[in-house]
């Protein structure tokens, strides 16, 4: 990690890409995590209890799962790549500290970044109980 | 140069300036005295209330559990009966949770947000004050329940059909109704505390710079409107099938106990973080003060607190691995309980490397703290262990889950709660409590814990059930029960030795030096003892310890040189600020004291209380007391029109004194408000489709259900109200009177009509909700939008009225606004209503 810088310069702030700034962006991967999540279990839970039974197979519902797990990563990545854009807006680098709205927006971003890798995580092992299951037992 | 007789001229007219400022800010901020003290809703002294009470409630459960330990501590014992102990740990375990766990938070905050945050006051004090009434009021009815043996006795879960079917008396409705009546002050707290991190910062603590207990308290708030409706919606089930015999967990008549197991869970599993999370929050604003250093990764915590907040809702399943679910849903319930430990660990490094990196300044905060980690990461290792399906298969239900979960509890959260203790004692009375008494007590405890608590591990794997009152000698438990019995009390004797020197008169002692720990954060910028004003004036904010950041900080704000110095009107007043950035935007006028926040929580209670008893009459009576002094708390004490529209309010900033709409408080209350009540709604709506995935005929037969036409004449009559309230808003802004009166009384009957329509559906088709229940499913969410649309009726009138009187106008127009906004999610309720009810059966 590159060293903190102490100043940052004055004119940064005016070239702010977004007027106006929400707490959305930040909170957008895991709520994708969620999302994917409670479909995924009532995928599954629909799957055994409406479609094959107790003792059928998942297979249909897995490849359902791996097509969300998919589509889960695709929308976090973007989501950190924007976050990542944010952050690294400038030249200032962590802690984002300074009373300036160009640090509260880098500051936006290296939150969102973080989430994000959380959020991939968190989603590769949910995706992981459909690898190894293959039966609605 | 200035000459030295002209500067000193000027420096007593300066300080004559100041005495007179704070001669009248002091008139508004005043405390009552004699009997009218408890009027108070100052969140300094509901705050003060709200810890004692929970610390009462804390001392009380710590009593039961200690019987609880004797009871056990040989075998075959008779010091309890088994139904006497069936209460203990019932009562134990529901006390620790709902009077002590979640309160201490919502207390804690109440106290010391506002300061933390350099405000006045949070926004809404007589919503805190009518919160911790009702707290008091609930609490003491639940705990006082085993003085007369009939109190609930089924675990702190209230499983049934051991609730429903098994077990006698009153129990489970003192249970049931008394936490759902506390349960409603926690939403209150939520919604208070939302808005006082969004909206009551002081200028310049842009989002990157607030304390990270905001962040914590934010992301906790938030997780309370999403995980205790779902135990209100259970709670509403459960009450109707125990009281009016509607049978949702009755197997013969179709129901399902797993119902109530989702429902607790998904309320119970994020209860615990909501436990945890802000007695972490604590840690971190600990640790940097001893550290005396800011945090080591900033961001990384408010990822563990956002990240956490979020996961946790993800595990509600795995206290749920042995109900038979297919292996499939318990895989991806374990896979997210081990990922929830990333973000847990993730601050604790943190923490860690604070520590390291800092002076680590020797004190009995920084001990709880070390010994709260400690025992936190053992809990948290046998949790990533009980998360694992196979083995929790083992453990489930045996002492090894209850040293699993007193590790995390009192390690997550006890000991922060009293390093908190001693370590905010002085910002509430002025005065430190004495380190050597704390040495004492952190040592007796954490020695006391660990011997009552290790050996439960081994009691478990051995095989030992929890929830027994006895068991046979000589099959192992023996030594080890002995052992847990002795280090109970060990542990009692810490708490006695903490409890006596907090209690321990001090008037004698000197009153502590200004900020004793020399802290960076704003909260420690209060005189000692401090005033009733809080903060002598709302400082600009440069950085995230403004106290270490910003040279003469405290000079400035005592001198009145930031904003809102003075109080010229005599009124209360703080600052709203913007969400992101917080610059400001309002000076709020915030209410004084009120006996009517008293008033209500007693008829709310008597409502809540009657109803147990089944005396269904009074309680009706109590609930409409408890409606008419709402009523008279909002008429004579929100809204109001000021005398003029703006204020100057320091440093040259003018501010308006009314804001209606988004930019408002009240606005942001109903908002969050609603966000909790579509979480209920949601869950009972999830009840729905539960039944529909366990059984095979659910619904029935589209012909015995409400059919399509009256509900969807209902869901028409009903958006056509919206639409009308909606159009009265804008009307009103446009100060078109008559328009607004004959369009929003049109509203008042189309929503009447609808209301009437909606109940045709099921009452026509004759569904009779105690003999199945689909037609119990189908009332219950009828039920609960009838109700809503009756509370929207009152607020439709309540807007005329106001209108009428002259209280609102095109201008002044909070009422409307928010009603308008309740409306919304009224829109949402219908269509969302008829389209389960009416729409589900055809597709199913």
């Amino acid at each position: 990690m590159a060293q903190r810088m102490e100043s940052e310069p004055d004119s940064e702030s005016e070239a702010l890409p977004e007027r106006r700034e929400t707490l959305w962006l930040l909170a957008l991967s895991p709520m994708l995590w969620m999302l994917y999540f409670l479909v995924s279990y009532a995928t599954a839970a629909i799957w055994c209890a409406k479609v094959v039974g107790r003792d059928g197979s998942l297979e249909g519902a897995r490849i359902a799962i791996g097509v969300y797990t998919v589509l889960t990563l695709v929308g976090i990545g973007i989501v950190t790549w924007r976050g990542f854009r944010k952050h690294s807006f400038g030249t200032a680098t962590v802690p984002h500290d300074f009373d300036t709205p160009a640090d509260r927006h880098r500051f936006l971003g290296f939150a969102t970044v973080l989430l994000g890798g959380l959020s991939v995580v968190a989603t590769l092992y949910v995706a992981l109980a459909i690898v190894f299951i293959g039966s609605c037992t | 140069m200035m000459p030295a007789d002209a500067q000193s001229d000027d420096d007593r007219a300066d300080r004559a300036r100041q005495k007179a400022q704070e001669a009248r800010l002091s008139k508004p901020w005043v405390t009552p005295r004699g009997w009218r003290y408890w009027s108070a809703v100052n969140n300094s002294e509901v705050g003060r209330w709200y810890t004692a009470t929970s610390f009462l409630f804390f001392l009380f459960a710590g009593v039961l559990a200690l019987l609880m330990r004797t009871q056990l501590a040989v075998p075959e014992n008779d010091f309890l009966s088994a139904g006497t102990y069936n209460q203990i740990f019932t009562l134990h375990g529901s006390v620790m949770m709902f009077l002590f766990g979640v309160p201490i938070f919502e207390a804690f905050s109440i106290m010391i947000l506002p300061q933390m945050l350099g405000a006045r006051d949070l926004p809404f004090p007589r919503l805190s004050a009518y919160g911790y009434w009702s707290f008091l009021i609930g609490g003491v009815f639940v705990c006082g329940s085993i003085f007369f043996g009939v109190a609930p006795e089924g675990g702190w879960f209230m499983y049934p059909p051991l609730t429903t079917t098994y077990q006698e008396g009153l129990g489970a409705d003192i249970w049931l109704l008394g936490l759902s009546f506390i349960e409603v002050a926690s939403l209150a707290a939520a919604v208070e505390l939302i808005v006082g991190v969004l909206k009551t910062r002081p200028p310049g603590m842009r989002i990157n710079l607030i304390p990270l207990y905001a962040w914590y308290i934010l992301v906790v708030a938030g997780m309370i409107l999403f995980a205790f409706p779902p135990l209100i919606a259970g709670d509403l089930l459960f009450e109707l099938e125990r009281a009016f015999d509607w049978p949702f967990f009755d197997p013969a008549r179709g129901g399902d106990p797993l119902l109530w197991q989702h429902l607790f869970w998904i309320f119970g599993h994020p209860e615990v973080y909501i436990i945890f999370l802000p007695a972490i929050a604590l840690v971190a604003m600990i640790v940097p003060t001893f550290a005396q250093r800011p945090i080591i990764g900033y961001s990384w915590i408010v990822l563990a607190a956002v990240g956490t907040g979020f996961i946790s809702f993800g595990l509600w399943v795995h206290h749920m691995y042995t109900t038979g679910l297919p292996n499939v849903s318990l895989a991806f319930f374990s896979a997210a309980s081990e990922a929830v430990a990333i973000p847990t660990g993730v601050q604790l490094f943190c923490f860690l490397a604070t520590a390291v990196a800092g002076r680590f300044v020797r004190s009995v905060p920084m001990l709880f703290v070390t010994g709260a980690l400690a025992i936190f990461v053992l809990g948290g290792l046998t949790g990533v262990m009980v998360a694992i399906a196979p083995f929790d298969f083992q453990a489930h239900d045996t002492y090894f889950v209850v040293a699993h979960l007193h590790y995390v509890l009192i390690g997550g959260m006890l000991f922060p709660v009293a390093a908190g203790l001693y370590y905010f004692y002085p910002m509430a009375t002025g005065k430190l409590l004495a380190q050597k008494p704390g040495y004492w007590a952190f040592w007796l405890m954490f020695f006391g814990f660990n011997v009552t608590f290790l050996p439960m591990h081994l009691t478990g794997l051995l095989g030992m059930p929890r929830r027994v009152f006895t068991y046979p000698a000589d099959i192992g438990f023996d030594v080890l029960n002995l052992t847990s019995s002795i280090g109970a009390f060990i542990f009692a004797a810490g708490v006695v030795v903490l409890v006596l020197e907090v209690v321990r008169p001090k008037t004698k002692q000197p009153y502590a030096k200004r900020n004793p720990w020399g802290a960076g954060t704003l909260e420690w910028l209060g005189e000692m003892p401090g005033k009733p004003w809080g903060i002598r004036s709302i400082p600009s904010i440069k950085g995230r310890y403004p106290l270490w950041d910003q040279p003469n900080l405290m000079q400035d704000v005592d001198a009145g040189r930031f904003y809102l110095p003075d109080a010229e009107e005599g009124k209360r007043e703080t600052l709203i600020t913007t969400t992101i950035d917080a610059d400001p935007i309002q000076c709020l006028r915030v209410p004084g004291p009120t006996f009517v926040t008293l008033w209500a929580a007693i008829f709310t209670g008597g409502a809540f209380i009657f109803a147990t008893y089944k005396w269904y009459f009074a309680a009706g009576i109590s609930a409409v007391l408890a409606l008419v002094t709402v009523l008279i708390w909002l008429w004579t004490g929100t809204a109001k029109i000021p005398e003029k529209r703006s204020k100057e309010a320091g440093l040259g900033v003018t501010l308006p004194l009314y804001a209606s709409g988004s930019t408002s408080v009240g606005w942001w209350a109903m908002f969050i408000t609603m966000i909790g009540d579509m979480s209920a709604f949601a869950s009972l709506i999830f009840g729905y489709f539960f039944f529909w995935t366990v059984h095979e005929d659910f619904p029935p037969d589209p012909a015995s259900g409400p059919g399509l036409f009256w509900p969807l004449i209902a869901v028409g009559l009903l958006l056509g109200a919206w639409l009308l309230t909606v159009l009265a808003r804008c009307w009103n802004r446009h100060d078109r009177p008559m328009a607004f009166h004959v369009g929003l009384g049109l509203a008042v009957l189309l929503n009447v009509a609808g209301t009437m329509a909606l109940l045709a559906g099921p009452y026509l088709s004759g569904l009779d909700p105690t003999r199945h229940v689909y037609p119990a499913t189908v009332w219950v969410l009828v039920l609960w939008a009838v109700i809503h649309f009756g509370v929207g009726l009152v607020m439709q009138l309540y807007c005329i009225a106001r209108r009428w009187a002259g209280r609102m106008s095109a201008d002044h127009d909070i009422d409307i606004q928010n009603v308008a906004l309740y409306w919304h999610f009224m829109a949402i309720t219908a269509v969302l209503t008829v389209a389960v009810i009416a729409g589900f059966p055809m597709v199913a």
